[in-house]
């Protein structure tokens, strides 16, 4: 069966392959700019994406421990902090226009810069055209724009971390007429403006990269790939890109009808406004309209992060514990039928905003409906694990600490879209411990599943293991530790955003959890740093990778060259003749995707 | 000093770890990496049968020690609803979190790689997955009933005996109205809106109805067993009207008022009793507006008719404090205090 197992080397052949485009070859010098800067490589944009990912993942991380530790320990000052925020934390103490603009960053952040370009900006460039068989992106050119569009948004929001009147303090939500009034706030003045315009540059990039990722998952697969061979990383990165491609240019319209409103005397969303005394002209608006645009890309969005973790999970599941995926047609419908629903709940972040109850309770149901594709997938995943042979490397790790995130936080989900429960938990922790669960850490966890599981065909290396078991087992832990018990605070109706406690009878009760809270998140944030050191010193001192396809796995990615040039592979691309998931098929451990199906092979 | 003590201490921590890590890599090197992965298999497998149940006793025991922090009796008629189905939904979830926890961690250890298995090739079962299809299906619809049954129960017309009283936001308090004995708010226009005219609200003083307006700052009173209608509006951003023992929200919103009912069931005097002296029932800003977002209180006292009745009378119109010269007890000052007050509360008295 070895022998089996090796027949994809068939592929290596040094036939030049005509209708190829162009194939494994480099006709052309390149430069480091070209190699490594301007590149139209989809893996070297894929590392790009990564690495900037990871350097904004430790800025928001970093925003979070600080505004923990006011949370934690309200009336301790840390000179510290004066040190390297001046006027911002006077006296060590953070002020609470800058813990808004701290809460705020750490959202956008995260929601945005890391886990949509950083997951699946990574992910979809570097195994799209890996897995489908293509040599690159259907444009590279396109694709090169999107990262550096990327590029110019981050650009533009960390400039506005040190301009006078600090960045954007509205939350990552950014409602008006609070984003919209400089008189409100110092985060409404020009930090405001550059949260809009690096949101639209983000917003160009994401469509860029998503249109990409559409035509090239349509247009460029293999022979032999067809749509339902394709692993569900695949599905999920497709899926993901046309939320994106649907939903990310409402955002981009709202977004500019509030510069707009800012900039231009417009009155989309403002009226009857008396702010400090001061009566604005505006007349006529709807702050709520606002709402309606930013949610219409808000709720996507949560899927945008979540699809390709669900993807990368359910492909590491299988490969790792050596049996095909469970229910292979049940999770592509139900990654269909969360991306249809995706688009229907919207409203269901409204319900206390004065919504007509009426339309409500569509949004009600249509939201408790995301349940039922969301079990099959938990009960496919499980039934994946059953009776497999799992090997805990530390992708596996991340993807079964993924599952149990996913159902823990998706299991408050059904709390907080019932609008009668709503009313009670909205804006409270319950929906911050919710949504860092089921949104922040799991997708998180599918992310790092991910980089453990293709480093090594991304730098030709091993990530250290030991380092890889701590990082798990410490982030996992912790993050229950940080999660868990915020949602009882949620459930006495500690309100969202509150920076000190004491002078409220109704919620000054949680001294010692939140103390707790913050020592975790100081712990775990202090394992992710470990993660980016061995990270980056794996790139360069890694064991090094010496079988072609080290975890045994049938996708095509690993009948590429150990590290693959530009192009993929030498020679023609490999036909496919069969789906992705035949583990231990027929006694056979695994059969690559590009392995003809035998005469007595059985039918699945 | 001591910041950079702790910065020392986790650099060496980190630095220690490193080190074991890199030996023993190079360990499993020598060992094989087929060795050196079922060595770690096995403590790997270990370890998620020690997470299940420490996990889960870590649920049960951060549940005892916090249930006592959260969720007293619901102050309210809606409180009730909105509690019962919290429990129905808690109760349901936690079934269904234990289940696949356990089934996740036990397949997790259970399963973990071993040579005597052979993994069972299983890729579909329609059976199986109509199951768990029409499961949750049927529990969902049962939540989403009650849900919606409860919701619209909530968010229906307010009795027509409800007293009704205006709420509005600002950075960052809470200001109140109540409409006076023609039970009628009067028209408000924000252009008129005037601190130094006393006309905070921008009350229209040509609108007859604004003439027995009531205006407070900070604290609400309100009737026991009375149902009460909150018209929600702000002056500036969104701001949330969060009750949290009545369990009640609503968002403010500047430019499109909102309103929500319902009815106050115990005293302030009578949660006292129950709760301690220090008990109050807040107003909290729930939408963040702003820096003062945290500090956004107001607080509301229930209270018996007559009690409410007299408070209100200890207060004058709006309308009398921006038109002193409409004022009868300032036209008259040579006219006894004795029957200033009786004017007044026969203006005010329903």
């Amino acid at each position: 069966m070895s022998t089996e197992a090796s027949m994809h080397a068939h592929a290596v052949t040094e036939h030049h392959n005509g209708h190829d485009g162009h194939n494994g070859h480099h006709h052309h010098h390149e430069t480091f700019v070209s190699k490594y800067i301007f590149s139209m490589d989809h893996k070297m944009i894929a590392r790009q994406f990564l690495i900037t990912g990871m350097v904004w993942a430790i800025i928001g991380g970093l925003f979070s421990v600080l505004f923990r530790l006011q949370l934690g320990y309200p009336d301790q000052s840390f000179p510290i902090l004066e040190t390297f925020f001046g006027k911002w934390a006077q006296g060590g103490k953070i002020l609470p226009e800058f813990y808004y603009a701290l809460v705020t960053m750490h959202g956008t952040v995260l929601v945005f810069f890391v886990l949509t370009a950083g997951l699946s900006g990574t992910f979809a460039n570097l195994l799209i055209p890996l897995q489908i068989g293509a040599r690159d992106m259907a444009s590279p050119f396109l694709n090169m724009l999107s990262y550096w569009f990327f590029f110019l948004a981050s650009l533009v929001m960390i400039g506005s971390l040190f301009i006078e009147t600090g960045p954007a303090s509205g939350g990552w939500t950014m409602y008006p007429p609070l984003s919209a009034v400089p008189q409100a706030g110092l985060g409404s003045r020009l930090g405001a403006d550059l949260w809009l315009v690096s949101m639209a540059l983000f917003i160009v990039s994401s469509l860029l990269g998503g249109l990409n990722y559409i035509s090239t998952v349509l247009n460029m697969r293999t022979k032999g790939m067809s749509m339902t061979r394709m692993p569900l990383t695949m599905w999920a990165m497709f899926f993901t890109a046309v939320l994106g491609v649907l939903s990310f240019p409402v955002l981009l319209s709202g977004a500019i009808l509030l510069l707009f409103d800012r900039n231009l005397g417009t009155s989309f969303y403002l009226s009857d406004i008396v702010v400090n005394g001061e009566i604005l002209s505006n007349e006529g608006g709807s702050a709520i309209l606002y709402q309606h645009l930013f949610w219409f890309l808000g709720h996507p969005e949560v899927y945008i992060i979540l699809l390709p973790a669900m993807g990368m999970v359910s492909e590491i599941l299988s490969v790792n514990s050596r049996k095909p995926i469970f229910g292979y047609m049940a999770m592509v419908g139900s990654l269909f039928a969360i991306a249809i629903l995706a688009f229907l709940v919207w409203a269901h972040h409204m319900f206390v905003t004065g919504l007509n109850p009426f339309l409500g309770a569509f949004f009600v149901l249509l939201t408790l409906l995301i349940a039922v594709p969301s079990a099959i997938k938990v009960f496919n995943w499980l039934t994946t694990l059953w009776r497999g042979n799992i090997r805990f490397t530390p992708a596996t790790l991340f993807a079964i600490g993924f599952v149990s995130l996913f159902i823990s936080g998706g299991l408050t989900g059904i709390f907080l879209g019932n609008s009668t429960i709503d009313i009670h938990l909205h804006d409270t922790m319950f929906v911050v411990a919710h949504f860092h669960i089921v949104m922040g850490v799991a997708s998180f966890f599918g992310m790092f599943a991910g980089v453990y599981h293709w480093f090594p065909k991304m730098f030709g290396r091993y990530l250290n293991n030991t380092l890889g078991y701590i990082h798990f087992w410490v982030t996992f832990i912790c993050a229950y530790l940080i999660f868990w018990p915020m949602h009882y605070q949620g459930l006495a109706g500690v309100p969202r955003r509150y920076l000190e406690k004491s002078a409220w009878n109704s919620f000054n009760q949680f001294g010692d959890l939140d103390k707790m809270i913050t020592v975790a998140s100081i712990v775990v944030f202090a394992v992710q740093l470990m993660f980016i050191f061995n990270f980056f010193y794996s790139i360069f001192k890694g064991r090094k990778v010496r079988t072609q396809n080290p975890w045994g796995a049938n996708t095509l990615e690993w009948t590429t060259p150990i590290n693959p040039g530009h192009g993929n592979w030498e020679g023609e691309i490999p036909e496919v003749h069969r789906w992705a998931y035949d583990y231990g098929k027929d006694g056979v451990e695994f059969i690559p995707q590009t392995v003809p199906v035998g005469e007595n092979e059985s039918k699945h | 000093m001591s910041t950079f003590f702790v910065i020392a201490i986790l650099v060496l921590g980190f630095l220690i770890t490193f080190q074991i890590a890199k030996a023993s890599e190079y360990v499993s090197v020598m060992r094989g990496e087929e060795n050196a992965r079922k060595q770690s298999n096995k403590v790997n497998g270990f370890l998620m049968l020690a997470f299940l149940i420490v996990g889960l006793f870590g649920v049960y025991y951060c549940n005892e020690k916090l249930k006592g922090t959260i969720l007293g009796e619901a102050a309210s008629n809606h409180g009730e609803k909105i509690d019962t189905m919290l429990y129905i939904t808690l109760a349901l979830t936690f079934v269904v979190f234990v289940l696949t926890q356990v089934l996740l961690f036990w397949f997790a250890y259970k399963y973990q790689e071993s040579d005597r298995r052979t993994p069972y090739y299983f890729p579909h079962d329609n059976k199986l997955e109509l199951i768990w299809t029409v499961i949750p299906a049927i529990a969902l619809t049962v939540l989403v009933g009650f849900g919606i049954y409860y919701w619209f129960g909530i968010t229906g017309e307010a009795p027509k005996d409800a007293m009704v009283v205006e709420v509005t936001g600002k950075q960052f308090g809470w200001e109140f109205r109540y409409p006076g004995k023609d039970g009628e708010l009067g028209k408000r226009y924000y252009k008129e809106t005037n601190e130094a005219k006393n006309n905070p609200l921008g009350q229209l003083w040509e609108d007859k109805a604004n003439h027995d307006d009531l205006y407070a700052t900070q604290e609400l009173h309100l009737v026991v067993g009375k149902p009460v209608k909150m018209v929600i509006t702000a002056k500036d951003v969104i701001h949330d009207v969060g009750l949290v023992h009545f369990r009640m929200k609503m968002d403010a919103v500047p430019g499109t008022p909102t309103t929500m009912w319902f009815t106050p069931k115990f005293t302030t005097k009578q949660m006292k009793e129950k709760y301690g002296e220090n008990f109050v029932y807040e107003i909290s800003c729930d939408q963040m507006c702003g820096r003062g977002h945290y500090s956004m209180r107001g607080t509301i006292v229930v209270e018996t008719q007559e009690e409410f009745d007299r408070y209100l009378a200890g207060m004058k119109p709006q309308y009398l404090v921006a038109n002193p010269d409409k004022d009868p007890s300032i036209k008259k000052p040579e006219a006894p205090a004795a029957d200033t007050t009786k004017v007044l509360a026969s203006v005010l008295q329903p």
